[in-house]
């Protein structure tokens, strides 16, 4: 069995216990085992603007720790994704610096020696299980739904670091959000940031950042923006919805986590997707499922409407 | 008379101080809001609070909290078996002394009438529960000094707990087996109880004694012939064993007066029982008396801290509320560290060397920082500063809330504090970095004084530094000003890269924050491309000093396009780095290492 050290950080259990709650689930059933590591920290991120050490010394005692139960991470976080990778990037490349990390890791009885990978949700999902598998244990698709896929900015660059997909022109979410027979619609802004980061920091610009996005992404046909990582997911539903009413704008384009989405089309049950647990509401999206049969039905009842439509016009 | 006048004395101490105490949970200010509020208010509103508690449904959540929590300690036991039974022993021990060994005659005898001491299952019982406390303190030094349990400090009052606790349990021990072996106390006892009179008839008893039970005779010693030990028996069995049980049952003493036997005879010739006795008693009095002032307290705070929370879930408390909560949470703490062996961000402490990284530290600093606030004595700058940073350095990822045995809400407190604190007007640059996300989504929620404040002062403190952004029209010469900047560069070897730039200006043109504005040089100051350029003429104040420093994303796009392969987002994170480095050191007095 696939088995993985399941990194939650620090805002899923805090803020998202859908986004936990829904990817427990949808890993499960497609037979991924997950083990908790209680002692794993912060990976770091937030103080990477601060203190560099910080930062490395928290993203390599993570991994060493994961190293120590022999165990490849998951994370679901993609800033988190982004910082250890980067770490774990620095770390092979400098040996000094892997030395002075060591020393302090060394006081818990704790070594990096870089012997496990670091890998985002969506990787997994596609790389080591794959879209046909995913498809497999699909028993309802979406019909009519148009996803903004948000790929989101630590999981992409530098790609030299991370190794996500193509920077460029990546396609892995959009297949991936395809398999649950949902369209993936291009939109220009579909690489840019979601504005989290400067969230708390400046207000004015992480809104004016957000608005750009989401509104690109409405203009263009989406019904939702899919995110896979707290940070945009919160930014694009909590402050969303700060956005809406201070700057009075009434068309929202919301978002929904990708375990929701393809945890609902694979049938999981509605307790651990927390659809009702997003700011801005998304459980209309349920109205768009449907079962194989039900699609044959409406397939069969399109073609009789148009033959019938034909011959009607082919007597007139 | 003594033992009356200075239990009332420690008693009297107890109250008043207890009152004091509980004062302070009204009076003492930390928090948001906290300022505003009149200690007859919180009073007024705590009491309303309570009220329509005890008179609602709600009742069941808190007599839920009580039997679990407080009485069963589910909490601890989550976290760690060893500290659960180390716990439960402690104090589950201590509770039954005192009521059926300390209260004997308000207690025990009301419930059984025909309770002494000396007979059994009291005089059992009271050793058992002895030895229990007896093993939960070992538990506890075992854990503090031998485990080294990760980031578990001790401080005074820790060690003055254990302390307290030992000498009460010890004494209590010893007195019991000095009096085992006092040959005065069986001489009284004989005296008072037996009624015999016959002088061969008191040699039996006490020989028997001397053979079976401990006592040391300056007249007798062994061996003894077996019927004067038959004899013995029989009056034992006659005159003693109905209001006295073997000493053997004590087993606690009864070990202790094996070991003290040799020097029996000086024990009694010294009055080793009395001291012991009057140690005894005077330990447990200063205890009681100390009480209120010690890690003790917890007793009262931490239960009613883990009712208070139980009762109040997620539910929004009032300002006045909140305050008296926090205020009571201080005292609820038991500097146990579970929170710092959960917390997400200690890793910091291994740079920044500052204790108030740590959940369980900070405590000790709130505690400081509210009764200097009553008390009018303000804390040092460095002090405030220390536990302004301590502070915001969390990820607010509720671990600390989740594990706390007290059912402490720390995260919320740390936030409120962390907003009084940053309203002093001291810069903290750490409110420049994706820890203030949590503040951001708060600001609704949580009426904030003044949220733009600690943001403005941050990048006004630094820009204070960098004078040369203030002189638009002073030429430069070309030669590299400051070398030492450039050398500062190399956190990772990735920021050197930033000498390979020829000014194409693409990471400038694809940057997401300069394309947000219609004049970006008036925003942001310099350019990406201008910063890469001022890093490399080592123009510190240009590349430090430009708001497009704190207003970058990270979002990579830059560095992904860059053509020279220039690390430009990596590059900015390192000026961030150095900048609050040099800011720091600039204006701070250096942090005393601990």
């Amino acid at each position: 069995m696939m088995e993985f050290a399941l990194f939650l950080g620090c805002t899923i259990p805090a803020r998202l216990n859908q986004y936990e709650s829904s990817s427990r689930a949808v890993l499960e059933k497609l037979g991924v085992g997950l083990v908790d590591i209680r002692e794993f920290n912060c990976c770091g991120y937030p103080l990477r603007n601060i203190d560099f050490k910080v930062f490395i010394l928290s993203s390599a005692r993570n991994l060493a720790l994961a190293e120590k139960k022999n165990l490849n991470v998951m994370t679901l976080c993609k800033c988190c994704y982004g910082s250890l990778k980067k770490a774990d990037y620095l770390l092979k490349e400098n040996a000094s610096l892997k030395k002075e990390v060591n020393a302090t890791l060394e006081k818990e009885g704790l070594t990096y020696e870089g012997r496990i990978e670091v890998k985002h949700l969506l990787s997994v999902l596609h790389k080591d299980i794959g879209i046909e598998a995913i498809k497999g244990k699909i028993p309802m698709t979406f019909k009519g739904l148009k996803i903004a896929t948000h790929y989101g900015c630590h999981a992409l660059r530098p790609s030299q670091v991370v190794g996500f997909d193509d920077p460029v022109a990546p396609t892995l979410f959009d297949q991936l959000v395809e398999a649950t027979g949902a369209e993936s619609i291009e939109w220009p802004m579909k690489l840019e940031c979601c504005g989290a980061p400067l969230w708390g920091v400046n207000d004015k610009l992480s809104m004016d950042l957000t608005l750009k996005k989401l509104t690109d992404g409405k203009k263009s046909g989406a019904d939702y923006v899919c995110a896979a990582c707290p940070y945009c997911h919160i930014q694009f539903d909590t402050v969303q919805k700060m956005i809406l009413s201070q700057r009075n704008v009434n068309h929202p384009l919301p978002s929904i986590l990708y375990t929701q989405l393809l945890g609902m089309s694979m049938g999981v049950e509605k307790r651990s997707l927390g659809l009702e647990m997003n700011e801005i509401p998304i459980s209309q999206i349920e109205e768009l499922l449907r079962t194989e049969a039900e699609l044959a039905a409406e397939r069969e009842l399109a073609e009789q409407k148009e033959t019938k439509e034909k011959t009607e016009s082919n007597k007139a | 008379m003594f033992l009356k006048v200075s239990l009332y004395i420690s008693l009297v101490i107890f109250l008043i101080a207890l009152i004091y105490k509980v004062s302070t949970w009204f009076r003492y200010k930390i928090g948001i809001g906290a300022a505003e509020i009149s200690t007859s208010t919180r009073f007024f509103s705590a009491l309303k609070g309570i009220v329509s508690t005890i008179f609602s449904v709600k009742i069941l959540t808190l007599l839920k909290a009580f039997v679990l929590d407080v009485l069963l300690q589910f909490r601890i036991l989550r976290e760690d078996f060893l500290r659960w039974i180390m716990h439960i022993f402690i104090y589950g021990g201590f509770m039954l002394l005192l009521l059926m060994h300390a209260l004997d005659k308000y207690v025990t005898i009301v419930i059984w009438k025909n309770y002494y001491s000396t007979i059994n299952p009291f005089m059992f019982l009271r050793d058992l529960f002895g030895a229990l406390v007896i093993v939960g303190v070992l538990i506890a030094i075992y854990r503090r000094f031998i485990l080294k349990v990760p980031r578990l400090f001790s401080n005074a009052m820790d060690i003055y707990a254990i302390l307290i606790v030992a000498v009460i349990m010890l004494s209590g021990i010893f007195l019991e087996a000095t009096k085992m072996v006092a040959y005065s106390d069986y001489k009284r006892m004989v005296d008072e109880y037996s009624g015999l009179n016959d002088p061969q008839e008191l040699k039996s008893l006490e020989a028997y004694w001397v053979k079976e039970f401990g006592v040391v005779s300056p007249n007798l010693t062994g061996p003894f012939d077996e019927k004067v030990l038959q004899k013995g028996k029989e009056l034992h069995e006659s005159s003693c064993e109905s209001c006295h049980a073997r000493p053997q049952w004590a087993f606690t003493g009864y070990g202790a007066a094996k070991i003290l036997s040799p020097i029996g005879l000086w024990i009694d010739r010294a009055r080793l029982p009395s001291v012991l006795w009057y140690v005894h008693i005077l330990a447990c009095f200063v205890g009681l008396a100390y009480l209120p002032f010690s890690k003790m307290f917890h007793i009262f705070a931490s239960s009613v801290s883990l009712l208070a929370n139980g009762v109040i879930g997620k539910e929004k408390l009032s300002p006045a509320n909140r305050a008296t909560l926090q205020a009571m949470e201080l005292d609820a703490c038991t500097h146990c560290g579970t929170c710092s062996l959960r917390c997400s961000v200690i890793m910091a402490f291994e740079e920044l060397m500052n204790m108030n990284i740590f959940p369980s530290e900070k405590m000790a600093s709130l505690k400081a920082l509210a009764s200097s606030k009553a008390s009018g004595k303000e804390l040092s700058p460095e002090a405030l500063r220390r536990i302004q940073e301590g502070v915001y350095l969390c990820s607010n990822c509720y671990r600390c809330t989740v594990v706390c045995p007290a059912g402490i809400n720390l995260q919320d407190l740390w936030f409120s504090v962390r907003e009084t604190l940053l309203q002093r007007g001291y810069p903290e640059f750490l409110v420049l970095s994706p820890l203030s996300f949590y503040r951001g989504l708060m600001k609704e929620e949580t009426v904030l004084k003044d949220y733009e404040k600690p943001l403005i002062q941050a990048r006004e403190a630094i820009a204070a530094q960098c004078d040369l952004m203030k002189k638009k029209e002073k030429a430069l010469p070309l030669t590299p000003a400051n070398r030492a900047l450039q050398s500062g560069l190399n956190l990772s070897a990735q920021a050197k890269t930033f000498s390979v730039c020829f000014g194409c200006q693409t990471c400038t043109t694809v940057c997401p924050v300069v394309g947000n504005y219609e004049n970006p040089q008036e925003a942001l100051g310099l350019l990406p491309h201008q910063i890469m350029h001022a890093a490399g003429l080592g123009l510190r104040d240009l590349a430090f000093g430009s708001n497009m420093l704190w207003d970058c994303l990270t979002c990579y796009q830059c560095q992904e396009q860059c053509p020279q392969g220039v690390h430009v987002t990596d590059v900015l994170y390192e000026l961030k780095n150095l900048a609050v480095k040099q800011v720091r050191e600039k204006t701070q007095a250096p942090m005393e290492r601990e």
